[in-house]
């Protein structure tokens, strides 16, 4: 690019944060810089660029800049671009559903075990389904547990089973059923084509006919989960990226003092 | 003094490593690989007595046998059921396959497609003599053996004329269901610089105890195996190759419950890489460890004569165990399952044995504690195209620190002299990879391997410092673990979760009912053919 270092763009757009029009920061207030890439299933020439700069007016950037761009391969050309989004969100009216607990380490969980139930919360969790990644609920149930945080394994008041990956629903249940699971831990890494939502939804409407969907309190994670998901499709709880063995456990305890 | 003989035993035995560049005791490594072969042979004591449902598909498939019944169930499943439902599998296919030819005068697949039909049952015709039913079979045998052969003829004629990459090899996966659209994929990373293309299994087809037949277009997170998807890729691969001036090498996953059929389509195919290793299904898919370890072992066999480099799994153990606490277990597996290959026929060349960049990114002097394993491995198995594995543990999503994450990982590689990489993709844990994905790490990779290309015959390692020290003590811990299996046996470490934190039972599992004892009059020639050929 030959435009310097420097941005000479004027700046004539209103400088000051409001809540209520949020929009991308860049290195100034409201400039809604936003960097983007992405292929089209064209060949690399000057209609192309044009093509990707179309796209990005129609996306609601303005100023868009095609920064780099290279064929793939043979009709196919990658863009990494840069705009100024024209699109704004109300941030003051922005509700989302979470799980509500307070967030303790596994000295104070076991301690709040101890004190308001007295006994061993038995935890049965797995990735079900043909999902063989077993990283999730390794990272939630191994005692070592996952970036300095310890897995349920290492709790004293909690007796955790990981049953591992590939385990059917139907197993899943009957292991839960053998063990008097007070939880039930899902974990589902794969999401292509949403399969992860037809194995929950599987489980849930299992354990329905069962009569045993309120007996356990039901929880599923996933790098793609998020709780409001998780709700959707009848669990109690579902944790995303950047969970911990620490919030899974701080919910689940507290959840269930409150159901006694 | 002893030290120096060693040394230079080793340098005559491999013509590539004459000293260590971390002050490795020699000694110590012959002696591991020798406890490791004692490990290996009791193993093989126990391989040898068995069958399994798997290997015997195998046989099926080896002389002619495709194809599926009314219901999609495949050929090979309906002539071992019959077999199996019979009681006679013990006998092995081979033997009622070779003595319905005599009584039927049809070929293996006239009779298979009989049985489909229950037109025909081979457990109840007359039994001739175990002499005249073997040279019944025997042209079958042979003319599988043949074909075979042409295509690893085809494989050197190929190397020869377009040549191939340079090692490290740049390996990618494709991953998108659709073997079609897979194809689009693949060509347009052989044409960025890709050496190895691996099409990636549906999830769950490792636990199908048969292998889907035709071209297929739908899958989950990845494509799956058919004899009519081999085809289809290596045919797309080859074209390719023509065109870049490169051979084209084509990866597949030879493991799960149809590992010895998997061998065998790759074989018939010429598929050029594939994932081998009972290990793996063991730990990571539940796969009763006698079902796996005899099937390895008939698989093996088939990858060596058909020319096959294998990749073993030992980096998945790093997915579940720590990377800096564990890492003497995957050397100590990486050195038993050499011992395990040796035994099935295959030469060093064709070991990529498995290890992986996977210590955490905020511990203080991680890329030395890599470099030091990354280079004993090489040292240790001075010719085998060790398989490096990118970081996946902790990739999280910030797709810009990842990207570094595989830039340090292709620096280990180059600096190591590893023989395949596997690329990391800035995108792991959020997507199977996109076309651009693939281009941003065949260019990062290209970079750095140009970049730093002889670094690794420039830059010594300070005598007793980090690197030196971390080699010697994970070898020491290897050495010892070794020593510790040999005393009790594969199944029984197994038993104790010594690979990887996990446990499992020698019948515990997937697969095990498939398990049967051989009879006396159970014959399999390929065994001895193909290993004799590739001697």
């Amino acid at each position: 690019m030959s435009g310097g270092l420097y941005s000479m763009e004027e700046k004539d757009f209103d400088r000051s944060l409001d809540l209520t029009k949020v929009k991308p920061y860049g290195d100034t207030m409201n400039d809604g810089k936003t960097q983007i890439s992405f292929t089209l299933p064209v060949p690399c020439n000057d209609e192309a660029i044009e093509a990707a700069k179309q796209l990005l007016k129609k996306m609601g950037f303005e100023n868009p800049q095609i920064v780099y761009y290279k064929e793939l391969t043979k009709g196919f050309t990658f863009f990494n671009c840069y705009g100024s989004s024209i699109h704004t969100v109300d941030y003051t009216l922005i509700k989302v559903p979470k799980v509500e607990s307070t967030v303790m380490d596994m000295h104070e969980t076991d301690q709040f075990i101890k004190e308001n139930l007295g006994r061993k919360i038995v935890v049965v969790g797995a990735s079900t389904g043909t999902d063989a990644h077993t990283v999730g609920i390794d990272a939630i149930m191994n005692m070592k547990g996952y970036a300095g945080h310890y897995g349920l394994e290492r709790y004293e008041m909690i007796d955790a089973y990981n049953l591992g990956s590939q385990v059917t629903n139907e197993d899943f249940i009957a292991k839960a059923i053998e063990l008097n699971a007070d939880v039930l831990l899902v974990s589902q890494t794969v999401t292509q084509k949403d399969v992860h939502i037809k194995n929950l939804t599987e489980l849930v409407e299992m354990l329905e006919a069962d009569g045993l969907r309120n007996k356990m309190i039901l929880i599923c994670g996933g790098p793609r989960l998020s709780h409001e998901l998780a709700k959707e499709l009848g669990f109690d709880a579902g944790f995303g990226m950047n969970s911990y063995a620490d919030n899974v456990a701080s919910y689940f305890s507290q959840e269930l003092v409150n159901r006694i | 003094m002893k030290k120096a003989k060693e040394i230079v035993i080793l340098h005559k035995n491999t013509g590539i490593m004459n000293q260590s560049k971390l002050g490795l005791d020699f000694s110590k490594i012959k002696a591991a690989k020798a406890s490791a072969a004692e490990i290996a042979s009791e193993v093989q004591k126990f391989v040898n007595d068995f069958t399994t449902v798997a290997v015997e598909r195998t046989l099926c498939r080896l002389i002619g046998i495709d194809g599926v019944d009314k219901n999609d169930v495949p050929l090979p499943n309906v002539v071992i059921n019959q077999l199996f439902e019979n009681g006679v599998l013990n006998q092995g296919v081979l033997f009622y396959l070779g003595n319905a030819i005599l009584e039927t005068n049809n070929t293996p697949q006239q009779i298979a497609e009989k049985i489909s039909k229950s037109e025909l049952n081979i457990t109840k015709l007359k039994i001739n003599s175990s002499a005249s039913i073997q040279s019944e079979i025997n042209p079958y045998i042979l003319q599988s053996i043949d074909r075979i052969k042409t295509n690893v003829n085809k494989r050197k004629e190929y190397l020869t004329t377009l040549g191939e990459g340079s090692k490290p090899y740049i390996y990618v996966i494709v991953a998108t269901g659709n073997i079609y659209e897979d194809v689009i994929q693949a060509q347009a990373a052989a044409r960025q610089g890709a050496d190895i293309i691996a099409v990636i299994r549906t999830t769950g087809q490792s636990l199908l105890d048969y292998v889907p037949f035709g071209a297929t277009t739908e899958g989950f997170g990845g494509t799956f195996a058919t004899q009519e998807n081999f085809k289809i890729m290596r045919s797309a691969l080859d074209e390719i190759g023509e065109e870049v001036g490169r051979y084209i090498r084509l990866c597949n996953y030879c493991s799960g419950l149809c590992m010895p059929e998997i061998a065998a389509m790759g074989a018939l195919e010429r598929l050029d890489v594939m994932l081998n290793d009972a290990l793996y299904g063991i730990l990571f898919r539940d796969i009763n460890p006698q079902r796996t370890i005899i099937d390895q072992y008939f698989s093996r066999v088939i990858n060596g004569f058909a020319g096959v480099i294998i990749n073993t799994g030992e980096d998945n153990y790093l997915t579940t165990a720590d990377a800096f606490d564990q890492a003497h277990t995957v050397l100590a597996s990486d050195i038993i399952n050499e011992q395990l290959a040796l035994l099935a026929g295959m030469s060093e060349e064709q070991m990529g044995l498995g290890h992986a960049f996977e210590m955490a990114p905020d511990l203080e002097n991680g890329f030395l504690f890599e470099l030091a394993q990354a280079q004993m491995t090489r040292e240790i198995f001075p010719k085998a195209p060790l398989k490096y594995m990118p970081p996946t543990k902790f990739m999280t999503g910030n797709i810009f620190r990842g990207q570094i994450q595989d830039t340090l990982f292709n620096e280990i590689s180059i600096w190591t002299g590893q023989g395949i990489q596997l690329l990391g993709m800035i995108t792991e844990a959020i997507h199977t990879p996109f076309m651009s994905d693939r281009y941003l790490a065949i260019e990062n990779a290209k970079y750095i391997f140009n970049n730093m290309k002889n670094i690794g015959n420039e830059v010594e390692f300070k005598k007793d410092g980090i690197i030196q020290l971390r080699a010697q003590k994970v070898l020491d811990d290897a050495c010892n673990l070794i020593k510790d299996i040999e005393k009790e046996g594969l199944f029984d470490a197994l038993e104790k979760g010594i690979f990887a934190d996990i446990k499992r039972s020698k019948t515990g599992g997937k697969g095990l009912a498939g398990v049967v004892k051989k009879s006396d009059k159970y014959f399999n020639p390929f065994i001895n053919l193909m290993k004799g050929e590739n001697k």
